[in-house]
């Protein structure tokens, strides 16, 4: 399995990259924090640890660390619309729940 | 699920924690809100796709208010109730917005003078409840955008502010639920947008022409601090006066007479403006009128042609330019960037003048309507804490000088035009007679010598010094200005302890027409104010002397004074008395000196006879 980038959030990623002027791809991952339980991550990553997996998605670099991967495998990265407010969702096969605001989930 | 925006890295904040941040550009006649999202700053546009929010707000009976487009295309049908232009009477007095804008359409509450009320269908508002309304407007569409409350915001506003102002922009911040993390000057948020900031060190230029306004700034980055070095303008030069002269020209060419170009006028500076924008990108433009009663006009107007006629606009504007580089001490050369502000600034002219002036190309690649507020953004994303590292720390400047009046109507400065802020200066001033236990304080900003030519700020009294003769108290004074470039005041009597202060709160603002004033006088009156002061010192001087002769003649003058020598120093008195009614300052300084020593024998008696008074009864042994 891999990590992967929708059309739309792949050329999202690879404008603000390039706005950005530096950095080595886009760094996913998961932290357990939010009320319920797990949060994630989405930052420009400027350093690629030995340990970290790499994907290469519609010409961006995705970066996951080892033990996030594990909650990750199989995410595909989306950019959307709601309103006014624009920005990435996870769609994530290995969430189980929500919390009600969505910026958090379970596995 | 939510949406979710890229941080930098290790920057990742925890659910329901992420602080959200926005930077506004509260202008005259449009506003305009930025934020900074995935490391990009961008202004925000509202439901149908707009920018740019008219500062219009139009009051209706009952909680309808209504802001923006809609408000503005109301203006005509109903005047009364709508609000344009509010930011030009913020921190204003009821009088000086009469005196200043005789022909608003607005009825006044009599009722408060120190914040004039315009009277509506929805009760007195004031103008800093109207820019609440533009405030929150723009809050909303930010909050809507980014899907959750604002954690602070970024306020702009024009360099030449003075306090009073600034505090009504906080104050309708305020109004608007917004946390204001600071109120930011217009040139500074402009070189923020272009990441001037990021250079080790530099010179900038600010160059800011708006529809109705011109301003310049020198700002100068060192060791990652920003500093405002000087500031100029004219507050009657922007693209109006650009149409305006566009519009005469096709008066002359139509050979229109008076009544058609007053009947007329709005039409005629419409289409002037056209021509102008169009002239931006073409070298031609075709210019076709016409009129409700049936009549029309064609013509066309070349680049060139439009060059020749606002030529001397753009002459005025490098007036300015000259004097900010005079203020900062420096040569059009030693400017390593220049920023382009301002919708007028895409007039290729002015581009070009510019452009020629700083002897560099300026840089134009931002929409000169949005920079100020990406600008404001950047900043508002560094201090709400979305950026830890090297943190961002930007300094202002204060417009005017701040003083204290001292005796004799003179103004010391305690801290000069110019210095950054925030900033804290204290002085130690004294008493001037004996057994004075109270001093009243007097504020004032401008750059003039004398209290009557500058602006008086405040008043407020230190009491129970403890009595002591005159010079011995020790009082000190300190200024103080926050970060916001608003002023507080204490005075503190060190040997007692006894404290008094006060803040500068709102009261009757300053027009930018009038600092500018303010600050050409200075120039044009130095020797004026020189010889001004000069005499005032020499006053102080004799009043002084005379004080000190009388009281020691009413002690000893007729013990140790034959009727000559007391007529003598009596004349010479005399002569002093009339020198100080003048207004030669060395007229005065000679009978000083010629009392000085005409008294000096009475003086030297005075001290002989005190000697010996202690003496008295005492024997020689005593002393040794």
């Amino acid at each position: 399995m891999a990590i992967s980038l929708t059309d739309t959030a792949a050329e999202r990623v690879q404008a603000f990259l390039a706005n950005r002027g530096a950095g080595e791809g886009l760094r996913l991952g998961v932290r357990t924090t939010g009320c319920s339980g797990m949060a994630y991550v989405l930052e420009f990553a400027d350093t690629v640890e030995p340990e970290d997996h790499v994907f290469e998605s519609k010409g961006v670099r995705i970066i996951v660390d080892p033990k996030s991967m594990v909650y990750m495998d199989g995410t595909e990265l989306d950019y959307g619309k709601e309103g006014l407010n624009e920005g990435f969702k996870f769609n994530n096969p290995n969430v189980k729940d929500t919390c009600g605001c969505g910026e958090s989930f379970t596995v | 699920m939510a949406l979710l925006q890229i941080s930098e890295p290790g920057e990742s904040s925890a659910p329901h924690e992420h602080r959200l941040a926005a930077g506004i550009d509260l202008g005259t006649t449009n506003s305009l809100v930025a934020t900074v999202r995935s490391g990009v700053a961008e202004t925000l546009p509202d439901q149908s796709g707009k920018f740019l929010l008219p500062s219009v707000v139009r009051f209706a009976a009952g909680d309808s208010t209504v802001v923006g487009s809609d408000a503005k295309a109301a203006a005509a049908e109903d005047p009364v109730n709508t609000v344009l232009s509010a930011k030009r009477l913020m921190g204003r007095g009821l009088e000086e917005v009469k005196a200043r804008f005789p022909k608003l359409p607005y009825e006044f509450d009599n009722d408060c003078e120190v914040v004039p009320r315009i009277k509506t269908v929805a009760g007195p508002v004031s103008a800093i409840e109207v820019s609440a309304e533009i405030l929150k407007s723009l809050r909303q569409r930010a909050e809507d955008t980014l899907g959750g409350e604002l954690s602070g915001v970024v306020v702009t506003v024009p360099a030449y502010f003075d306090d009073a102002q600034r505090q009504a922009t906080k104050d309708a911040a305020k109004i608007a639920g917004l946390k204001v993390l600071r109120l930011l000057n217009e040139p500074t948020a402009a070189a923020v947008a272009y990441g001037l900031d990021q250079r080790a060190e530099g010179t900038v230029a600010i160059f800011d022409l708006g529809g109705g306004t011109f301003d310049v700034s020198i700002l100068h980055l060192k060791q990652g601090v920003f500093e405002v070095r000087s500031t100029a303008g004219d507050t009657s030069l922007g693209g109006d006066d650009f149409d305006q002269l566009v519009a005469d020209w096709i008066v002359e060419q139509a050979g229109f007479d008076e009544d058609r170009s007053i009947r007329y006028h709005r039409q005629l500076m419409n289409i002037a403006c056209s021509a102008k924008e169009a002239l931006t990108e073409t070298q031609q433009t075709e210019i076709d009128l016409q009129f409700d009663d049936g009549s029309r006009w064609q013509g066309h107007l070349g680049r060139d042609e439009f060059n020749r006629i606002v030529q001397p606009l753009v002459k005025k504007a490098l007036l300015p330019c000259r004097r900010a580089l005079r203020d900062a001490g420096l040569e059009a050369n030693d400017i390593d960037e220049v920023v382009m502000v301002g919708g007028s600034t895409r007039v290729p002219l002015v581009r070009e003048s510019v452009g020629e002036f700083f002897g560099r190309e300026p840089l134009v690649h931002i929409d000169p309507d949005k920079v100020v507020a990406v600008g404001a953004a950047l900043q508002a994303d560094v201090l709400v804490g979305n950026k830890s590292s090297d943190e961002m720390l930007l300094l202002d400047v204060i417009p005017l000088s701040l003083g204290l009046e001292t005796m004799g109507g003179l103004v010391e400065k305690i801290i000069p035009r110019n210095t950054t802020i925030p900033v804290a200066r204290a002085q130690d001033f004294t008493t001037f007679k004996d057994g004075q236990t109270a001093m009243s304080l007097h504020v004032l900003q401008g750059e003039r010598e004398l209290v009557q030519d500058c602006r008086s700020l405040a008043r407020f009294t230190l009491r129970e010094i403890p009595p002591m003769v005159a010079g011995a108290a020790r009082i000190r004074v300190t200024f103080q200005v926050d970060a916001d470039g608003l002023l507080s005041v204490t005075a503190r009597e060190e040997t007692a302890g006894v404290e008094s202060g006060i803040e500068v709160k709102p009261s009757y603002g300053l027009t930018d027409s009038e600092i500018e004033q303010m600050l050409l006088d200075s120039l044009s009156h130095v020797e004026d104010d020189v010889a001004a002061r000069s005499l005032r010192e020499e006053q102080v001087e004799a009043q002084r002397v005379i004080e000190a002769l009388d009281a020691a003649l009413a002690q000893d003058g007729n013990a140790l004074l034959s009727a000559e020598e007391r007529a003598a120093i009596d004349s010479a008195s005399a002569v002093l008395h009339d020198a100080m009614t003048g207004s030669d300052h060395r007229a005065i300084k000679r009978a000083i000196s010629a009392l000085d020593k005409a008294s000096s024998e009475f003086a030297a008696r005075r001290m002989d006879s005190s000697i010996k008074r202690a003496l008295a009864g005492h024997k020689v042994e005593d002393f040794s």
